[in-house]
């Protein structure tokens, strides 16, 4: 570490002060591009904490696709001039995010470049936001719909926004969970702070309450170094719990805790932490049920369900399977360069017949698949996936000028629950389900049960969520 | 996957990777660029793969040149490869959960120069997350 550059930079001006108060991620390199300072929401945007990443090169602590090593801030340093760049970084959490990159240089009191300063702004909220066609309609969502159902959620979200209070989402898989989550935290007034996001059924108890709430030196094996946990890295944000419905008993009663004092124990640690973060928390079960089932606790269920907002399955969003289909449609054919103009009126009844348990994200495979094999202008009953077309029709139409209402009334036969489960995905996920129970859970052994390879066990597990 | 192209290959020589103690058999490889850990599984376009006996590297490590850095590639590369343990900066999910599904133990994270990271790695007290302070030569970055 240059140290007469470290304090030429650190002795102008109380740094952490100033990092503190700007609203992205932000670090000071030295010139020799390692890190002298960095500020809380860029260790919550890396992952690194300020302690880890001090004289480490910036590169390998942002992570990113800004071309060859160093380049850019070589430029910067070199040209005095500052740049912005979009890129991404992937973070520890190992999640890609889209980054707004400003770097400009650092100047001393005699105008000499002692450094560079990095802004890291998170853009991926508003890339999902642009690459929507509906933008103008609803600009802080992302998410599209044109049902009574989704206009009741549309509504319900600046009100959302408004308030600080926990928010609970329910709602099927593929219904937009955790864009809704986002799209809140982004119109609150912590939306210029982090949003962190935990999946409370992906990790094993111990490793989750680590994640969550951090841990001290030497707390247990293998904690070689203080950490300080996604709670205290969201600092003025907000925490999102997905799956909140996995989160194991033990680690709910310290939710619970945090949630009644708003401070907590790190693992190991002697001195309470107090932080300021607001808890949006989702789940596809009924917690009602869980409750009852004594899975979860019924204290922290009306904790976490201060507001409740329910996600509409898509067969229950009457006329936006047809819009969606469009949409997807018009996006995908544009990305495969393809001039696909639309859907036969037979192709429409087996699509808009359909029940998507899986919800939007199904609905927009299908269509990606369609759109793939189709090689005429319009998408045939052929295209589509074969399971979809064991799906029984309406009755016999009548003429073309009666196809709107009949897709309306095979959009609500789409509903009946006698239904639901009987297509051919329900059918694979409920055996890949059963080959597991039968082998305890040996994927090896269940693949061999399936008569399959383990990488196609793999994918079936990744198309039917069950990883 | 997709199929990974014709992916060059050079002999490649780190005498300072030759002794270290181990315990079993490991093939290791690493995500490199210069001396240092690569800082993205995804752009990599070099690897460096030795193979551990347990008491010291056997054979002279081999680098390759891939033909374009490609995740899905370098997965295919490492399956072909029958690569016990990964060493690499930041990996993507569903990359990561990719190779530990097929039972591959991927150390991610790692940032330093991977000589004393290959040695950490061969004595099993590598973690993800690892970083060790670059000693920078020859005006190269990592």
């Amino acid at each position: 570490m240059n140290h007469d550059e470290d304090s030429s930079i650190t002795n102008t001006f109380n740094v952490g002060d100033i990092l503190e108060g700007v609203p992205h991620g932000i670090a000071l390199l030295d010139c020799g591009l390692r890190i002298v300072a960095m500020n809380r929401f860029l260790e919550g945007l890396t992952g690194f904490s300020s302690s880890d990443a001090r004289g480490i090169y910036g590169g390998s602590i942002f992570r990113s696709n800004l071309g060859d090593r160093g380049q850019v801030f070589l430029k910067v340093l070199d040209t005095g001039e500052a740049v912005s760049i979009e890129g991404d970084i992937i973070n520890r959490d190992r999640r890609k995010v889209a980054i707004q990159f400003t770097i400009s240089p650092l100047r001393n009191q005699v105008e000499q470049i002692v450094g560079l300063i990095v802004v890291l702004e998170d853009i991926s909220a508003f890339n999902s936001v642009m690459n929507t066609s509906l933008f103008h309609e609803h600009s802080t969502t992302g998410i599209l719909g044109h049902s009574l159902k989704m206009q009741e959620v549309f509504e319900l979200m600046p009100l959302m926004a408004r308030t600080d209070a926990s928010i609970l989402i329910t709602g099927e898989t593929g219904t937009g969970k955790d864009l809704i989550a986002e799209a809140i935290h982004k119109a609150s007034k912590r939306g210029r702070h982090p949003f962190i996001k935990i999946n409370c059924g992906a990790l094993p108890e111990t490793l989750l309450e680590s994640e969550l709430f951090g841990h001290v030196r030497g707390s247990f094996t293998g904690a070689i170094k203080d950490k300080p946990g996604m709670f205290k890295l969201a600092q003025d944000g907000t925490i999102f719990l997905t799956e909140i419905g996995d989160m194991p008993l033990p680690l709910q009663v310290k939710l619970l805790s945090f949630l009644d004092d708003r401070e907590f124990y790190p693992i190991g640690g002697d001195k309470k932490i107090q932080v300021d973060v607001r808890i949006i928390a989702a789940t596809h079960r009924s917690l009602r049920d869980q409750v009852e089932q004594g899975n979860f606790r019924e204290d922290l269920f009306y904790r976490l369900n201060v507001l409740h907002m329910h996600l509409p399955p898509l067969r229950e969003r009457d006329g936006d399977i047809r819009f969606l289909l469009d949409h997807f449609l018009r996006e995908l054919s544009a990305r495969l360069n393809k001039k696909i103009s639309g859907f036969t009126i037979r192709s429409l009844e087996q699509l808009t017949a359909y029940s998507y348990p899986g919800n939007i994200r199904e609905l927009r495979n299908i269509v990606e698949y369609c759109a793939n094999i189709c090689q005429d202008d319009r998408i045939r009953s052929e295209h589509l996936p074969k399971y979809l077309l064991s799906t029984p029709l309406p009755p016999a139409k009548e003429g073309q000028d009666e196809q709107a209402a009949k897709t309306e009334r095979s959009v609500i036969n789409g509903s009946d629950p006698s239904r639901i489960g009987k297509d051919w995905m329900s059918f694979e996920k409920e055996m890949v389900i059963n080959a597991l129970i039968k082998t305890h859970g040996n994927r090896s052994k269940a693949a061999k049960e399936l008569g399959w390879g383990r990488t196609t066990l793999w994918r079936k597990l990744n198309i039917h969520g069950l990883v | 996957m997709g199929a990974h192209n014709a992916l060059a290959e050079t002999e490649y020589s780190r005498s300072c990777l030759i002794q270290f103690k181990g315990y079993c058999s490991m093939k290791i490889l690493v995500t490199i660029h210069n001396n240092f850990v690569a800082q993205r599984f995804d752009l990599a376009s070099e690897v460096l793969i030795a193979v551990h006996d347990g008491n010291r590297i056997v054979d002279e490590p081999r680098t390759i040149i891939m033909s374009r850095p490609s995740a899905e590639e370098l997965c295919n590369l490492i399956i072909k490869e029958d690569v016990d343990t990964v060493i690499c900066g930041g990996i993507e999910e569903r990359y990561y959960k990719f190779l530990i599904w097929k039972k591959i133990n991927v150390l991610d994270s790692v940032i330093g120069d991977y000589g004393p990271i290959l040695e950490l790695a061969g004595c099993r007290r590598l973690t993800s997350g690892t970083i060790i302070p670059f000693s920078l030569e020859n005006g190269k970055m990592p």
